[in-house]
């Protein structure tokens, strides 16, 4: 891919539809994996991807999850409608957790999906409004190794 | 026959709550998923479990569960230490990944058993 | 180990195929909370668990993981068999508890999933 090539897309994602868990995140890995990204890369990312996609499926009314390459960078942001997050700090914790039951036995709800992402990204930033929203932006070197 | 204290020891966990560690172990459950404990554990098993949440104390004292052990090296939560405090339910914590902890406890079982 | 020698030793019954003869299993992680799986679940693993549902099977098809293993007798619902096929994901299921599996597969010789 030339330095300057851009490449973009975005998936609609629902809140509380869990039978379409993780199909946004699975069509960006396969388009991650036919652009000849490295295996390693590209597990990462499809790994925060499907973090996020749950969180705005378990957490959020509804959102969507935008991808872009430019410039050796990927770049995933999700951008969700729903109650925000109160103290992006408790969030952070691993352990902390606010789902409810039913997702508990649903096998989420471990509250490692902010700290998952956080560890796999390169670069990760979370915004949010309570009662409006959160976004969060997800960065990945193309080359170069994770610093 | 091995008591919880005797487990705790061999397999070098860290007990954050003591309730009654004399007991006498009768087996292992291993789940992350309370309704799958309350359905299937036994009396006076130990329970190998992700689960911090308060929840878990509740589910070990209706279960007769002889202690809870947490892996990955997972905290409780204070809401869990707290309950837990309260309804003398033993809980501690293992670094270990629960493959690793159920695999070591078994062949430890295996070796005692005749 | 051969994934076919890890289904002779806990008796397991193979409900998808997604090539099973050719892999082979670096290393376990046995959980029912999928983040968990996401974090310490590594290329190559065996996924061990009791939850049946497809989105199981997204947590394996994305972090790489070639096989689930059922236990506990869990029987698949319908859409995680159907996307096991799709994406390729060996699903087996076992009719021993979860302890049973771990406490078998360890003592073949197979280690959790160590984190980096
Ligand atoms: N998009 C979101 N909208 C609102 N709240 C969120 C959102 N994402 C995360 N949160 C809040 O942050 C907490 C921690 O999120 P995290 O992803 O780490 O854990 P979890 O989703 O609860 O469990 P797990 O990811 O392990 O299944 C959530 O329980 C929830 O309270
Ligand atoms: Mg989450």
């Amino acid at each position: 891919m030339a330095a300057n090539d851009t490449l973009e897309g975005c998936f609609e994602l629902m809140g509380g539809d869990f039978s379409n868990a993780g199909a946004a995140s699975s069509e960006l890995k396969s388009i991650l994996t036919k652009l000849g990204i490295s295996a390693d890369i590209v597990r990462r990312a499809a790994v925060t991807a499907f973090e996020a996609e749950m969180n705005v499926i378990i957490h959020a009314v509804a959102g969507t999850m935008h991808y872009m390459i430019i410039d050796n960078t990927l770049t995933i942001t999700l951008n969700d409608m729903g109650p925000g997050i109160e103290s992006i700090e408790l969030a952070m914790q691993e352990g902390y957790s606010t789902a409810p039951d039913w997702v508990r036995e649903m096998g989420w709800g471990a509250g490692m999906g902010l700290p998952n992402i956080k560890k796999y990204a390169d670069i990760f930033k979370i915004d949010t409004v309570v009662g409006e929203g959160t976004t969060l932006e997800i960065y990945f070197r193309l080359k170069g190794e994770k610093c | 026959m091995l008591t919880v204290s005797a487990i705790a020891e061999r397999l070098g966990l860290n007990v954050v709550v003591k309730g009654d560690v004399s007991r006498t172990v009768s087996g292992c459950y291993v789940s992350d998923l309370l309704s799958d404990v309350m359905a299937h554990s036994k009396d006076d098993n130990l329970w190998i479990t992700l689960q911090t949440h308060p929840n878990i104390v509740a589910v070990a004292v209706i279960k007769g569960i002889a202690a809870v052990i947490l892996t990955n090296g997972r905290s409780p939560e204070a809401e869990t230490v707290r309950k837990a405090e309260a309804e003398k339910v033993t809980i501690m914590i293992s670094a270990d990944g629960t493959f690793e902890l159920a695999g070591r406890l078994y062949a430890m079982t295996k070796d005692l058993q005749p | 180990m051969q994934l076919s020698k890890i289904i002779d030793l806990v008796n397991g019954t193979i409900v998808v195929d997604g090539g099973v003869a050719a892999i082979d299993i670096t290393s376990v992680c046995s959980a029912d909370l999928l983040s968990n799986v996401l974090r310490h679940g590594k290329k190559g693993a065996l996924l061990v668990t009791c939850l049946n549902q497809p989105h199981v099977i997204r947590s394996a098809e994305l972090a790489d993981i070639p096989a689930v293993l059922l236990a506990l007798g869990a029987i698949p619902v319908k859409d995680m068999v159907a996307l096991a096929e799709e994406k390729k994901i060996v699903l087996l299921t076992t009719s021993l508890p979860m302890y049973t599996t771990c406490g078998i597969l360890y003592g073949a010789g197979l280690r959790s999933c160590v984190e980096d």
